[in-house]
């Protein structure tokens, strides 16, 4: 199937849908891939790139839409003003597109897809679960952007993040406050404290404490038994008296704080407003907000959506293309999760696609089938929390010591009484042999118990040698009287002194290579 | 020679074994532990050699020379892969000797016993040819079980635990008749009889165990070579052979015990057989698992170029794929990158204890960068990768989290806890146990397939 992966045309927009790494791995799966005229251009991958890894590069946007069977872009379709038409136009009857289309907030963009009779896949309707992680979108765009946010809050904010003391006096460590510990507020946190500063985060949802401090951050306790979790592992709308508290906190917060990095969002909600026009005020001159809620209207007060603000001695950074500002790891990660869909639709390797919707990350994905609207798709059955396994079932009752020690006892009373009753009918020429074998087996067990495992082989091998003692008896033997018996003796000395020679120098052998 | 001089050297010759044994704690020490058995092994022969009773040097020195001859040749050859074969036919020879020892003994007309003590001594005939006659004919298929000779599949009989007893109740009975035997003659043909039921007896035995319970197998075979020479000690009344036999017999039962406990097995239940045939209720349920991730070599290279801490855990597949000296390179680059890299060995790794250990050190990877399970256990949860290479049971979860599965409660290395695990593998087979392996099937584990060692050599060539 041919793959087309027009240019993004939104200006701000500089990923691309594919890289050539990824039309080498789209390839071998019997896929053709067309790539259009410095696709990855902002993306820095050039078109040279593209034809060395087997894509073809096509001049004509026009052309690439009508020959590809499948587009696949970054964004979702709009106006193209340079053709003068729009890319949904463009989209045959039977073709498919994937591309983030964001279904719940574009409607009208599904029904002119649908009135296409095309098939439309949405990168960020693909459920949460852990079999999809490979192609889930919205952690790996948003750990780029919370990765991102504390570069550009680095940018604003004319200070060290990590702490010094200099012949120059002493500068004092960042302090960061990381508002949401979902995909990009981790991202966030490890990017600040790598940085060397002190890292302090909040999120609603209590189970996510573990994940904060094992970054390195602080996990802001509230003192309030409210549970934030909401389905498939988002947040969810919390009660007035937690969020009178919660706000309460962000206030002491922010007096305290250089940097606040928020990203905090309910899904199919307009992002809560966490920091007031106040709380930045309180803020230290020279402080810096990253707003990455700002796409869903912010939440910070005063966060104007794509622009950088001033409001007083505080910087407010509401841009919502962090992604699209690392363009290249972005564009490689992105690539890497559409990839994946596809090796999921394409399940034979022959190029040939499948979209089966029997398979729940490909129904949920698929918000538009030919030319029917299939959103939103059933709920999914979520996994996300480990289920709750029963309790294995108590161990078989162990014996009780007391019961053990009676069985020790027991034991060695009969043994004393066997060793009694033999020495009462053998000679005391075989009990004197009976003394040396009982104690050589003590000595054995003392002995054993203190080899190191390790050298558990040789130490067979070396005992391998050593029965071969065996030898001592045939060799008595072999000056017997009658032949059978002097050839019996002959071959045991023969095998015995195999097993001596073979057994030590193996030995020998094997423990010349233990070295430090 | 007087024989106070002899015993003397035999005293001499038993210390220095225990000194043997006894250098093995440590790797420091074991090679000079080695030359004391050496030491000892040539003061015994020399003293017995000078002995009145012996006679006859040119036939002892040619065929000494040969066996020796033999013995060289086969400890310069073997592959360190091959190990567990060699000691398995070197037991199968102490075996046979105690066998031949024990009837040459019989028939040597020297000997006059009367009353208690022709008994004690027909017993100690009876029971060192027994012994030797099983462990002959077990270790013989052991060998070919490890080899591949025979198929490491338990066979299993029907009513073979009946048969054992039959076999047994026959062998008490024939002891009867030969202890009651007057003369030469007519005690022949029961210890014949025994002899045969017995090699029949340690085939049979041994066959039924399946191929992951080998290492119990070869340290008990172990054990009875070391009893097989004390009873040949009994019958000669000579004391050298009664203490080796004792060392040797109690080194192999505490090895088997400790890889029976590392397996979590009972050893009857080991010697009984059957294990990865009699476990029908694969661990699991059936319940669908989830879906494996693989990854490629150069991603696997990327992965432990970027990671501080790998912790390698082998298992019999390196063996198998000679990938030893090819994971050593990966580990010496690695380290000299500042990659902290280390070895987790559980203790029935392989098909013998200690065989990793071996196969690692014959690649000259250090050995204290190679642990054990307990010492490492604890630290899996703060490394970065767990690379596993050809190993399965041993780092089965279900062993800890599923209590009706047949490995339940066997002490495992908890991988799973490390932050990225690659598993190679050259299928989705499951491990000897016949067991499903969830491990697989973990959000945090990657699967390699392939050849143990091209994909060792292909992660080294992609690290560039």
């Amino acid at each position: 199937m041919k793959i087309g992966i027009p240019r993004e045309i939104q200006a701000s927009e500089r990923r691309v849908a594919c890289t050539p790494d990824e039309a080498r791995k789209l390839s071998k799966l019997g896929h053709e891939v067309l790539v259009e005229t410095g696709a990855g251009q902002e993306a820095g991958y050039s078109d040279a790139a593209f034809t060395e890894a087997g894509a073809t590069i096509i001049n004509d946007t026009t052309e690439l839409w009508s020959q590809a069977e499948m587009i696949c872009k970054v964004r979702a379709p709009q106006r193209n003003e340079s053709i003068g038409r729009d890319e949904t136009e463009l989209l045959d009857a039977g073709k498919i597109l994937i591309a983030m289309l964001a279904p719940a907030q574009s409607e009208a963009l599904l029904k002119d897809i649908a009135g296409r009779g095309a098939t439309a896949m949405a990168m960020e309707a693909i459920p949460r679960i852990s079999r999809a992680q490979k192609m889930d979108v919205l952690s790996s765009m948003a750990n780029i952007a919370g990765y991102r946010a504390v570069i550009e809050a680095g940018q604003h904010f004319g200070r060290f993040f990590t702490g010094q003391i200099t012949a120059a006096g002493k500068v004092p460590p960042a302090k960061v406050l990381v508002i949401g510990a979902g995909v990009a507020g981790l991202a966030a946190i490890g990017a600040a404290d790598s940085l060397g500063a002190i890292v302090r985060a909040f999120d609603t949802r209590p189970e996510v404490k573990e994940q904060i401090e094992s970054m390195n951050a602080e996990f802001l306790l509230l003192d309030f038994a409210e549970d934030g979790s909401g389905e498939g592992g988002y947040a969810k709308v919390m009660s007035e008296e937690f969020i009178a508290a919660e706000m309460a906190l962000f206030a002491e917060q922010a007096k305290e704080v250089d940097i606040i990095i928020t990203t905090a969002l309910i899904p199919g909600k307009p992002a809560p407003k966490l920091i007031t026009r106040e709380m930045v005020e309180s803020m230290k001159p020279g402080s810096v907000i990253v707003d990455l809620a700002a796409e869903m209207g912010g939440n910070c007060e005063v966060t104007v959506p794509n622009e950088v603000v001033r409001h007083g001695d505080v910087t407010v950074v509401g841009y919502t293309d962090f992604p699209s500002r690392m363009a290249s790891q972005a564009s490689q990660l992105y690539a890497t999760n559409v990839r994946h869909l596809i090796t999921d639709l394409t399940p034979e390797k022959d190029g040939v696609l499948n979209v089966n919707m029997e398979d729940e990350v490909i129904r949920s994905a698929t918000v538009v089938k030919d030319g029917e609207i299939t959103w939103p798709p059933p709920p999914v059955k979520l996994s996300a929390a480990p289920k709750a396994k029963p309790k294995a079932a108590a161990p078989v009752v162990e014996t009780p010591p007391k019961n053990r020690a009676w069985i020790t006892v027991a034991g060695m009373a009969v043994a004393g009484i066997a060793i009694l009753a033999m020495g009462s009918v053998a000679p005391p020429s075989f009990m004197n042999h009976f003394i040396v074998f009982v104690l050589a087996c003590f000595i054995g067990w003392q002995v054993i118990w203190n080899v190191t495992p390790a050298l558990h082989t040789p130490l067979m091998s070396v005992t391998n040698a050593i029965s071969g003692i065996i030898v001592i008896g045939a060799l008595l033997q072999v000056a017997s009287p009658g032949w059978i018996g002097v050839v019996l003796a002959v071959i045991a000395v023969t095998i015995a002194s195999i097993n001596i020679a073979g057994g030590f120098l193996v030995t020998q052998r094997m423990l010349k290579m233990f070295q430090k | 020679m007087n024989s106070g001089f002899v015993i003397a050297a035999y005293i001499l010759s038993s210390i220095l074994f225990i000194l043997s044994l006894g250098g093995l704690s440590h790797q420091e020490t074991a090679r000079r532990g080695n030359l004391y058995g050496i030491a000892g092994m040539t003061i015994a022969i020399v003293a017995t050699l000078l002995s009145d009773q012996v006679g006859n040097y040119a036939l002892i020195i040619v065929s000494m020379l040969v066996g020796g001859t033999i013995g060289a040749w086969l400890a310069a050859r073997v592959e360190m892969t091959a190990m567990p074969e060699l000691v398995a036919i070197l037991h199968s020879f102490v075996g046979l000797a105690a066998v031949l020892v024990g009837f040459a003994t019989y028939i040597d007309p020297n000997n006059h016993f009367v009353g208690v003590d022709k008994t004690i001594h027909d017993v100690e005939i009876y029971l060192g040819i027994l012994i030797g006659a099983v462990t002959f004919t077990g270790s013989v298929i052991a060998f070919g079980k490890l080899s591949g000779r025979i198929g490491s599949r338990a066979l299993i009989l029907p009513a073979r635990h009946w048969l054992n007893l039959g076999i047994l109740v026959v062998c008490i009975w024939l002891g009867k008749v030969f202890l009651d035997a007057d003369g030469t003659a007519s005690g022949m043909w029961p210890l014949l009889l025994m002899t045969a039921l017995a090699l029949a007896f340690g085939v049979h035995m041994v066959m039924a165990i399946g191929g992951a319970d080998m290492p119990v197998v070869i340290s008990m075979l172990n054990s009875y070579s070391g009893w097989a020479a004390a009873a040949t000690g009994f019958m000669l009344s000579n004391d050298l052979l009664i203490v080796t036999g004792a060392l040797v017999g109690s080194s192999g039962a505490i090895l088997s015990y400790i890889m029976c406990r590392a397996m979590n097995r009972r050893f009857v239940s080991v010697i009984m057989g059957g294990f990865g045939t009699t476990s029908s209720s694969g661990g699991g349920g059936g319940e669908e698992q989830g879906e494996v991730v693989s990854i490629s070599a150069e991603d696997t290279a990327e992965l432990l170029g970027g990671s501080d801490s790998l912790v390698i855990v082998p298992g019999y597949g390196m063996a198998v794929a000679h990938a030893q000296h090819a994971v050593s390179e990966l580990t010496r680059k690695l380290r000299d990158r500042g990659v902290n890299v280390r070895f987790a060995i559980h203790p029935v790794a392989g098909r013998m204890p200690g065989h990793m250990n071996v196969l690692l050190a014959e690649a000259k990877v250090p050995y204290d960068i190679v642990l054990e399970m307990d010492e490492i256990n604890e630290d899996l949860g703060s490394t970065d990768v767990v690379m596993v290479i050809g190993a399965n049971d041993i780092v089965n979860p279900s062993a800890i989290d599923e209590p009706d599965s047949p490995i339940a409660g066997m002490p495992v290395l908890e991988v799973w806890n490390a932050r990225t695990v690659i598993v190679m593998k050259r299928s989705m087979a499951s491990g000897y146990a016949g067991v499903e392996n969830p491990l697989f099937f973990r959000e945090n584990t990657r699967m390699l397939f392939g050849d143990a060692r091209d994909s060792v050599e292909s992660i080294f060539a992609n690290l560039g």
